[in-house]
């Protein structure tokens, strides 16, 4: 049924479809809405989980790591410094193999502190071992929080729902809820093999020395790479349920001629969507490159194959290298015959609006030439600052 | 599709209205929009909130930089350039001012439609919260809604005396302007 919602209420109904065991949480901006709509729909009796109130995030994400080796379908949600104080837990919930779902609420990381949305957040766990879905608008959003649990189960690997904050958690927007029967047939009950059981008792995470570690650290890579297929699959699935795919690894619109592309993640592609159609600009693809990790490589470049440009969009950097997603795509695409030259830039830093008219200034760049640069920067500002 | 913006203080009901206003748009069967740009979350700081109201899905995220319509919550705000920029040419205007409208479109220059909501919210809910009668005053200027699509957006959010109070300031809100006097900007 379609509903006008705003985004953080209808990530709690998804996740609330999804009947978890276990929700741990602690408030920080943009993600707040979040848990607090959670809470509520178990206060009015309509979700039936063990809800955690804890005392910081390296708690939630400790308390949804222990309920998941336990056998419960486990989720929290955080932003920023808090996806920050999780980091440690994050990388023992993937090392531990534990299919927890997170909805990680984009936002800056300070100092200064900022509490508007960029990537800089997911992009400081990128290394973590979860897999890292982006959205680009709630509808997406609600049916990758979904999905999350589908992949988590069946690869037995975290899921990290990245949502821009504020621009997709805090607007109200029409979208379709599904009903919680087809919620029920899509998603069976969670059943975890490698349940802790007293009658069968198991450490987990215990000490590897140099004679296994790289055997882990190999097992881990292949598991995210081999995800690649299970995250089609689900979404394919998805789509024969509700008409609707959350967009795959990698979706690919604009005309099949066109000579150059523009590559970005997360809720500016919706804007990128609406201005291909109705500003006048160069034919040119737009790639919503939805899984960042694992890094759809052949994907990419079956998508980039005749683009002789691709503008790749960053909401995030790495200081003294530049763009992450950038830097990612340009290794992604390197050996590749007929490769387009590729350039990088960021937008929208700490929560810079991204107009429409974002869209034509990104099929100018490759005109302009250079490295890597901050596009929306106003440099006026800088003889303010210094 | 139809782009509006609200200003405001911390404290009225600012993301509020713009949820409703966009709530309201769906019940008539429409596509809606609505996000708030905070500032510091505080009392009395200004607010900024957007809606928009389409027949197709709403893909643009962008703020609202061109709006057709402002709902303006706090008349001081006038005084501040930010508020009025970007308002298409012809564009209405609606204050919440004890003042009137022929009075605010002198101070101005252009045309402003006032109407006393935090006066009558005081007068009905017994708070003087502009926020429901300016949406009403919105919804019968324009012509976007009738008075019932407002009053099932605030169901869903309010219920008991407080939403029977609302409906009553909702009826009365909507008779002091001039119905479907921005039709023509509403369906351009």
């Amino acid at each position: 049924m379609l509903e006008a919602l705003e985004g953080s209420q209808a990530i709690a109904r998804a996740v609330a479809l999804c009947r978890p065991g276990v929700v741990a949480a602690y408030p920080i901006t943009p993600q707040t809405h979040i848990v607090e709509n959670i809470s509520k729909l178990v206060a009015d009796g309509k979700l039936n989980t063990e809800l955690v109130s804890v005392e910081s995030e390296f708690s939630a994400a400790s308390v949804v790591l222990g309920a998941s080796a336990a056998g419960s379908r486990s989720y929290t949600a955080s932003s920023s410094q808090g996806i920050l104080l999780m980091t440690e837990v994050l990388f023992n919930i993937s090392g531990m193999r534990l299919p927890v779902v997170m909805t990680c609420a984009n936002r800056a990381i300070g100092a200064p502190i900022n509490i508007w949305n960029d990537h800089s957040d997911s992009m400081a766990v990128r290394d973590s071992g979860w897999i890292q879905l982006h959205c680009a608008d709630n509808q997406e959003a609600v049916d990758t929080t979904i999905q999350a649990f589908r992949i988590a189960e069946a690869t037995e690997l975290p899921v990290m729902v990245c949502m821009d904050g504020f621009v997709l958690t805090h607007t109200l927007e029409t979208l379709e809820i599904p009903d919680q029967d087809l919620v029920d047939r899509y998603l069976p009950p969670f059943v975890f093999n490698r349940m802790l059981d007293p009658q069968n008792p198991l450490s987990l995470g215990t000490l590897v020395g140099p004679e296994y570690f790289s055997e882990t650290r190999h097992l881990a890579h292949e598991a995210l790479n081999q995800s690649a297929s299970t995250i089609v699959d689900v979404d394919r699935e998805w789509q024969n349920l509700t008409g609707r795919s959350a967009g795959g690894l990698l979706s690919v619109e604009g005309p099949d001629d066109a000579k150059i592309g523009v590559l970005a993640m997360g809720s500016v592609v919706s804007t990128f969507r609406e201005a291909m159609d109705c500003l006048a600009a160069e034919p040119a693809k737009l790639m919503a490159l939805r899984a960042f990790r694992p890094l759809p490589e052949e994907a990419i470049r079956s998508a980039c194959a005749g683009l002789d440009h691709l503008v790749v969009v960053d909401r995030a950097l790495s200081p003294g290298f530049g763009g992450i997603v950038g830097g990612e795509i340009k290794a992604a695409l390197s050996g590749m015959k007929d490769a387009p030259q590729i350039y990088n830039v960021a937008i929208g830093l700490g929560g810079r609006d991204v107009p429409l008219e974002m869209w034509p200034r990104l099929l100018d760049v490759p005109k302009q030439g250079g490295g890597f640069r901050i596009l929306d920067l106003e440099p006026a500002k800088l003889g303010e600052m210094s | 599709m139809i782009e509006v913006r609200i200003h405001g203080r911390g404290g009225q009901g600012n993301v509020v209205a713009a949820y409703l206003l966009a709530a309201a748009a769906f019940e008539t069967g429409r596509h809606c929009q609505a996000f708030p740009s905070f500032g510091a979350e505080r009392r009395g700081a200004p607010v900024t909130a957007f809606v928009r109201i389409a027949d197709q899905t709403i893909r643009r995220r962008c703020q609202v930089a061109n709006p057709a319509f402002l709902i303006i919550q706090d008349s001081g705000l006038l005084h501040i350039p930010a508020t009025m920029e970007g308002l298409l040419p012809q564009g209405g205007v609606l204050v919440n001012s004890p003042r009137t409208s022929t009075e605010l479109t002198q101070e101005y220059g252009r045309p402003m439609t006032a109407l006393p909501a935090s006066a009558l919210a005081q007068d009905i809910l017994g708070r003087p919260l502009p926020n429901v009668a300016l949406l009403s005053a919105f919804a019968a200027l324009t012509g976007l809604m009738p008075a019932d699509a407002l009053i099932k957006a605030l169901a869903h959010r309010f219920k008991g005396d407080i939403l029977e109070r609302n409906t009553k300031l909702i009826v009365a809100a909507g008779q002091l302007v001039d119905a479907g006097a921005w039709k023509e900007v509403a369906h351009a």
